[in-house]
């Protein structure tokens, strides 16, 4: 079952993904062949199986919720593609 | 390593040797990213008098690697050099900080000569995906060095540096050592550290090596991994020194069972790879294993597994290359078009297919049919691997159906592929080790790899036989002419 274009705009939208016309065309049977291989899955006797969670054993340490020392506000300011007064900078959200 | 404890050759000779055959080669290869040359030449130096320093105090290091250039994949940070990770949209990024398996190399001595290249994202089987360029096969420049950690396998394998760090979320280091006829370690899922990782898929991401013998992979593995606490799923288990057998033990593998499962070996599998991989399990039994043949019957579902959880994991990982902290911005006049349009514009097309797959398996309605469909297969494809360990110690099988395929075979059907990772991708669902090391040539010269994948935090054992093999043959040592 191929997927729409409908269903492709949305979903490009919902990832942040600008498209071109070409682009969502070639996606959208690029993506239904691949949807259409993966369906195989659905054939499979899944009854009573429970979904991993983990596959790290030994795994799961929690530190203590205490506050550490991190980057300095410099070095993560360092490669935003605009900065302000010590800030990220971006157009108004609000107006 | 003896030769420069000696001071029979120094860090700077080593390191100048290696950037003049990178300078030759790369024109033809493209393996690399960004070459750190100033400040490798800088810290062979200062390597250089340490050395002396010791041989002067006839006392020994405590830095097994003292002195010894490496070359990182493009996906790992390293303070202070550009990381892209294949990507237009990590242009001109610069990490503040270090990731910790590099670090504990560091740490170790060694000295990073550069950045190699990969797939956007480590998102592809042959370094076509780059937003670089591709790398080539020293073996065949015309063909794929596999990927995604395709530049750091060309590298080892035009011995442009003796070791390399790659990334394996699907495959991504077994199939390019197997292309590239070098020796790769995928380590246990949570053995080593994450930290300063790009993330793909971050319950299948596995950082590890690449170098020409079993035994260079074991040097940088024991000293990566471990628990870091900067990544909470990494194991206490314990890294306990790899002990390797000499050449003249005659049966260093008596008691060790391996087993071949018999799902590996279907149709379309190339028959050069298959013989040279039975091939190989014969030689391993003449070394004192013995062999099983056992079934890992869920193994067909593991494309389908893979192609929903890896996307899925990816789309949430990807979302936060905005525009807004680091990358390049594409300017617009609301903060909604810069991520549209950053997002769009950068990231390549294998990337925004992949992200897309997932926030389709993601999505309301979808949700139980995909994601929850494929995480109960996941459990049965643990399971296939935890009943076959209860019979045999690690299992043997082909790392890839074909040898090394040219530049452009799969044009733009991205399925095609997909299925290239056919025989890798169980391993990073079961969270198992995996090993893959060459076992010899196809007519066209191509060198053919056999995986062994093993128990849990048992990475030793495939060590060990790799190690074993490599006394016996020598696939390993031979070098492409270039």
């Amino acid at each position: 079952m191929p997927l729409s274009l409908e269903e492709v705009e949305h979903i490009a939208m919902l990832a942040r993904l600008e498209l071109s016309a070409e682009e969502k065309n070639r996606y959208r049977q690029q993506l239904s062949a691949i949807l259409d291989y993966i369906r195989k899955l659905q054939e499979l006797d899944t009854t009573d199986i429970p979904p991993t969670s983990s596959v790290s054993s030994g795994a799961g340490h929690l530190r203590a919720d205490e506050s550490r020392p991190g980057l300095s506000r410099e070095a993560l300011l360092e490669n935003a593609p605009e900065v302000e007064r010590g800030q990220f900078k971006i157009p108004p959200v609000f107006e | 390593m003896a030769a420069l404890r000696h001071g029979e050759t120094s860090s700077r000779e080593l390191t100048r040797a290696c950037l003049a055959r990178i300078q030759r080669l790369e024109p033809s290869l493209h393996a690399f990213l960004y070459l750190a040359s100033d400040s490798a030449l800088a810290q062979a130096a200062a390597a250089d008098r340490e050395l002396a320093a010791l041989r002067k105090a006839d006392s020994q290091s405590t830095q097994p690697l003292l002195g010894i250039p490496i070359a990182i994949k493009d996906v790992l940070a390293v303070e202070g050099l550009p990381c892209t990770a294949g990507s237009k949209i990590l242009e001109g990024f610069i990490p503040p900080f270090t990731a910790t398996a590099v670090k504990r190399l560091q740490e170790a001595g060694a000295i990073v000569i550069g950045k190699t290249n990969t797939d956007e994202f480590a998102m592809g089987s042959s370094t076509e995906n780059s937003a670089y360029g591709v790398t080539h096969n020293p073996w065949d420049t015309s063909r794929v060095p596999g990927g995604s950690s395709g530049g750091s396998a060309a590298a080892v394998a035009a011995r442009l540096i003796p070791a390399a760090l790659g990334t394996d979320t699907g495959g991504s280091v077994r199939q390019p050592a197997s292309f590239c006829g070098v020796t790769g370690l995928k380590p246990t899922y949570g053995r080593v550290s994450r930290y300063g990782l790009v993330a793909y898929g971050s319950s299948l991401d596995c950082v590890g090596a690449l170098a020409r013998t079993a035994e260079d992979v074991a040097i940088l593995f024991q000293i990566m991994a471990g628990r870091d606490p900067l990544d909470a799923t990494t194991a206490d288990a314990p890294v306990s020194k790899i002990e390797f057998v000499g050449a003249d033990t005659r049966l260093p593998l008596r008691g060790l069972r391996i087993g071949v499962p018999k799902e590996y070996f279907v149709r379309g599998i190339q028959a050069e790879v298959e013989a040279g991989v039975r091939q190989a399990v014969s030689v391993l039994e003449g070394l004192g294993a013995e062999v099983h043949e056992i079934s890992l019957p869920h193994t067909e579902y593991a494309l389908p597994v893979y192609y929903i959880l890896a996307p899925a994991e990816a789309s949430a990982n990807l979302a936060r290359y905005d525009g807004i902290r680091y990358g390049p911005r594409i300017q617009a006049e609301s903060m909604w078009d810069i991520f549209y349009r950053t997002r769009g514009g950068k990231f390549g097309a294998e990337v925004e297919r992949r992200i897309m797959l997932g926030v389709y398996a993601l999505s309301a309605g979808y949700y139980d049919a995909y994601y929850g469909q494929a995480q109960k297969a996941r459990t049965l494809i643990q399971r296939d691997f935890e009943q076959a360990f209860e019979q045999v110690d690690c299992i043997a099988a082909p790392v890839a159906p074909t040898t090394a395929f040219p530049i452009g075979a799969h044009g733009d059907d991205p399925l095609a592929m997909y299925l290239e990772d056919v025989f890798t991708l169980p391993a990073n669902l079961a969270g198992v080790p995996g090993l893959a090391f060459p076992v010899g040539f196809d007519r066209a010269g191509l060198p053919v790899g056999m995986q062994l994948m093993g128990k849990h935090f048992r990475e030793a054992v495939l060590l060990r036989m790799a190690h074993a093999y490599q006394q016996v043959t020598d696939w390993h040592l031979r070098a492409p002419s270039l």
